[in-house]
């Protein structure tokens, strides 16, 4: 049964329904059908479960991280049929039917997307753990905008927190990618 | 082959980050594994008058919960302070116990009360919701200079006015006397305030019990996981440290946050066996707000004394240093030996004296976050030099000029003794500030800012110097000033039979690039490729012994350890060598990965040598076959990196908004192995100074509550808060460790909040605004331009 998952929390929230049967509804048990990396999964989630989790969790895609509870973050993004969503703020069940693009997805037989080989060469990360969740912001963005200023790229990674690299490289390996991908023309994730 | 050190070369370890293939504490997932919730106190302080777990765990899924009488009950300790600081009167510090989960009253909001494992997080969460505890809430404090007043809430009984210690360093009669005479002094009152350190990875822990080889396996996400193996072992659980390996895998930043043994660590690891199955407990952001060390946190008053020249005669701090409810590992060490030490700055002061109260308080535990106790004595100094210039309506550079150190190498010359107990290594300090001055093109700055003055425009420029004390520590050193564990590295460069070569290092990289770093260390000394250099590090197994990463150690300490154990290899090759080429070990030179007998061309490789050290059928006489050495290396001094620090600031009158225009850094790190990642480490030390200048600030309110608890609330510096930055450097070696290194984590962090502040009072010098208190927010500059 695909129960849609604001109504769930609109009810809880009007006391509509008591904590119990609350607790029935949200370990209620979901299926959904999700592509990841170009991989169809027909899976069973909890009706609560975080998108986040369920890539983490149920697909084993660790690249995906977490950390925040507020989607202030951003090192949970991803692409959710073209566009950068967080995906601690939405539910696996919404994500039923649509077409996910994780970190571990880039690549291409073997050859780096060059998004990744920016931050490589760019010396745009150090401990990694926003890495995932930059790149994939970065992915959006240069799908939207090929050409983006130095304060273009700032703006776009508003929702993605480094406490690394001071993003001053983070700001170079996207520079470096946008040069790339126009030499290259590489397709559009 | 050239030279690999001084090359940027692309880090070796970025690959499996790129691609999501880091492998974090979290993403690990053992067989038959359980989850933690821990239940944590919503008060600051209040006895615990009731706990009932009977209908949680009754709920499907949960494996079992533990409380605060569970652990009283196991006779298991709580987590110990790793450094003891006395009293001025020769008392000890006051040291209460901090326990795996708490009893009977609770100390501040996060204090762990009891652990719920279930067969998943979601259910430990809804079961947390179904164990029932009463509290009754008492007074509580949280600001360090209350606490310590006459009748203010008492955090622990052993200490009823919440004094730690009353620590003091430097000559008090002199301090008086010079500053007495002084032609000008100028004072501060101001709060250092405190700030979360947020490393982007939340921490977590899996406890791994195997009853069959009655052994521990703790996955960590830690900055030193040899030193969270010994003070759990030794002090806390009570375990044989030989059947416990501690695991700190790919770690999401630390920043500090990451080096102090938590208690969740010893809580999953004991629980493990009380069930029989893996335990994780990973932190949400939320929690993480709460239960990490916090950093900062002082109260200070600070005056300097000035001749009519403008030369500084004295220089007097009176700190109230909050410590949180419970002694952080390193916590009694930061703002006393880590802070009263670094007030000479780069000056010349003949006088100097400071006293620090460390406070027990109903909050956090403080302890090191990134420069930890030196951004403190950094900020304090340079906002007084800054003020002090103002006041004497002399240059700030040029005030700096006339009072800096001069230079001296600490090889022909002398290392320089300061009035606060270090003696510094080498430096030329005029050269960074002269080269800083150049880039940001300060002479005609000025001419702008009188321009743009006249267009309603306040630009403002702000001057910041610092040295600090890195490659932390000389173990007698730090031992006589209390430190409860020595401060060297260990090094083992294993040379494989084919020659290949495995390093396991001490140090702990969560970000730094060590892989890199110490492979191009290696590979250049060994005259190989970078491609057959491995750097193992952060498994207790693995690695025999280490101190861990932190106050910028990892290059100076465990670097020149490596350095150590590849001196014994080139050594015993030697030998290995002579004998084959029947010469003499004299004879012989090392270069380019193979021995040569000097003025021939006979010579043989290291491979080869490798191999026949490991298969000894022709072989010198008496020597032992392998090629496999370690070393400890335990530093002479500490390092002493420094630089100068510029920002420039428009401020927006009307709104009172910052815009940091340009930031400008000219720092000596000593040798640089890889320019990159030494830039980088600048860029981003840099960004959590601004950080604390601008925007962050952990603020409780006066029920002990933290009201900026998340990243809704708590400002986290974004990319498009801040500019790109124009970095440089000199290089002045360390005289006294192999590498030459002086260190390059914390250095962006400790010279760039005063700039920045500097910057804007600078910007704001028609108004006369003697000082913002950090950070400097719209409605703080505002209030502080219209007077409020």
């Amino acid at each position: 049964m695909q129960v849609s998952s604001f109504n769930l929390i609109i009810s809880k929230e009007t006391h509509l329904i008591t904590n119990n049967s609350y607790h029935n509804i949200v370990n209620m048990n979901l299926s959904i059908q999700v592509e990841v990396n170009g991989k169809k999964h027909r899976s069973t989630v909890e009706a609560r479960q975080l998108l986040v989790y369920y890539l983490r969790d149920q697909l084993r895609l660790t690249g995906t991280h977490i950390g925040c509870d507020t989607s202030s973050c951003g090192a949970c993004t991803v692409i959710l049929d073209g566009k950068a969503v967080k995906s601690c703020t939405m539910l696996a069940a919404q994500a039923d039917g649509c077409s996910i693009t994780t970190v571990e997805g880039l690549a291409q037989n073997g050859e780096l997307h060059p998004i990744q080989e920016g931050f490589r060469e760019e010396h745009g990360l150090q401990c990694g753990f926003c890495t995932p969740g930059m790149i994939m912001t970065a992915v959006d963005l240069l799908n939207k905008n090929p050409e983006p200023t130095e304060t273009e790229i700032r703006h776009a990674l508003e929702g993605n927190f480094c406490r690394c690299t001071g993003y001053h490289n983070i700001v170079k390996a996207i520079q470096y990618a946008a040069t790339k991908m126009k030499e290259k023309e590489v397709a559009h994730v | 082959m050239c030279s690999l050190i001084g090359q940027a070369v692309k880090r070796v370890e970025d690959k499996r980050f790129i691609t999501g293939k880091g492998k974090y504490t979290d993403d690990i997932v053992l067989p038959n594994m359980t989850y933690a919730y821990i239940i944590r106190s919503p008060y600051a302080h209040a006895k615990i008058l009731k706990l009932d777990t009977s209908q949680a765990l009754a709920m499907e899924g949960i494996v079992a919960i533990f409380t605060g009488e569970d652990i009283a009950k196991s006779g298991v300790n709580g987590v110990p302070c790793g450094w003891q600081v006395n009293f001025n009167t020769g008392e000890t510090m006051k040291e209460p116990p901090h326990p795996l989960l708490v009893k009977d009253k609770v100390l501040h909001v996060g204090d762990s009360v009891a652990i719920i494992i279930a067969e998943s997080r979601a259910l430990a969460k809804d079961a947390a919701e179904m164990v029932e505890i009463e509290y009754e809430e008492l007074p509580c404090v949280t600001d360090p200079y209350k606490a310590i007043q006459k009748g203010a809430p008492v955090v622990h009984d052993i200490a009823p006015d919440n004094k730690c210690y009353v620590w003091e360093l430097g000559d008090r009669q002199k301090t008086d006397d010079y500053m007495a005479k002084a032609h000008h002094v100028t004072s501060l009152e101001f709060v250092n305030q405190r700030l979360v350190p947020n490393a982007i990875e939340p921490r977590a822990a899996i406890g791994d019990y195997d009853e069959t080889n009655d052994r521990y396996t703790l996955y960590t996400s830690s900055q030193n996981p040899h030193l969270i193996r010994l003070l759990m072992c030794a002090f806390v659980l009570g375990l044989p440290e030989h059947k416990v390996r501690v695991i700190a895998p790919d770690v999401g930043g630390g920043f500090g946050s990451k080096i102090f043994h938590y208690v969740e660590e010893a809580l999953v690891t004991w629980a493990s066996k009380q069930i029989g199955r893996p335990v994780k407990w990973t932190a949400e952001r939320s929690e993480s707000f709460i239960t990490d060390a916090h950093g900062r946190d002082h109260v200070t008053r600070a005056e300097m004394g000035f001749d009519k020249d403008g030369k500084i005669m004295a220089l007097r701090v009176r700190t109230a240093a909050n410590l949180g409810a419970y002694l952080s590992t390193f916590s009694t060490c930061v703002p006393t030996y880590l802070h009263g030490t670094l007030l000479q700055g780069l000056y010349t002061t003949p006088a100097i004296h400071v006293e620090v109260t460390g406070a027990f308080t109903h909050t956090t535990a403080v302890d090191a976050y990134r420069g930890a106790g030196r951004p403190e004595a950094t900020y304090l100094l340079e906002r007084l030099v800054e003020n002090g210039a103002r006041e004497l309506g002399i240059d700030p550079a040029e005030l700096r000029f006339k009072n800096f150190i001069p230079p001296f190498d600490g090889v022909n010359q002398p290392g320089y003794q300061t009035q606060v107990a270090l003696q510094y290594d080498s430096g030329n300090y005029p050269a960074v500030l002269e080269r800083a001055l150049e880039m940001v093109d300060y002479k005609n700055f000025r001419k702008e800012q009188e321009e743009a003055r006249k267009n309603g425009k306040y630009l403002g420029i702000g001057i910041s110097t610092y040295i600090e004390a890195c490659g932390i520590a000389p173990s007698a050193v730090v031992g006589s000033l209390g430190a409860r564990a020595g401060l060297f590295e260990s090094a083992q460069v294993r040379i494989q039979p084919t020659g290949k070569v495995s390093v396991y290092t001490g140090s702990h990289s969560h970000g730094q690039g060590h892989e890199t770093t110490f492979a191009q260390v290696v590979a250049d000394k060994l005259g190989i490729s970078m491609s057959d250099v491995e750097i193992v590090h952060g498994d207790s197994d693995s690695v025999a012994f280490g101190m861990g990463t932190y106050g910028s150690r990892s290059l100076a300490v465990g670097g020149s350890a490596i350095v150590k154990s590849i001196d014994k290899v080139l050594e015993k090759g030697a030998k290995i060598a002579a004998h084959k080429l029947e010469a003499s070990v004299d004879d012989l030179e090392y270069a380019g990965g193979k021995w040569t007998v000097k003025g021939t061309d006979k010579s043989i490789g290291f491979g080869d040598i490798a191999l026949t050290a490991y298969v000894p059928h022709d072989y010198p006489q008496g020597l032992e076959p392998g090629l496999d050495f370690s070393s400890f290396y335990d530093p002479a001094n500490f390092t002493y990196p420094y630089g100068a620090h510029i920002a420039v600031v428009e401020v927006d009158i009307e709104t009172g908004k910052v815009n940091l225009k340009r930031f400008v850094a000219c720092d000596d790190v000593g040798n640089i192995i890889n320019p990159m990642i030494v830039e980088g480490q600048i860029h981003g030390g840099v960004v959590q100074g601004i950080g604390q200048a601008l925007f962050e600030e952990a603020i409780y309110d006066d029920n002990g509550q933290l009201l900026t608890g998340s990243y809704m609330d708590y400002t986290m510096p974004r990319a498009d808060d801040v500019p790109s930055f124009e970095v440089d450097r000199t290089i002045t070696p360390c005289p006294h460790n192999p590498l030459g290194v002086k260190g390059a984590g914390e250095a962006g962090t400790i010279g760039s909040a005063p700039a920045v502040v500097n910057a804007v009072l600078d910007a704001l010098a028609p108004f006369n605004i003697k000082d913002i208190k950090m950070p400097l927010t719209p409605q703080r500059v505002w209030k502080a331009i219209h007077g409020k």
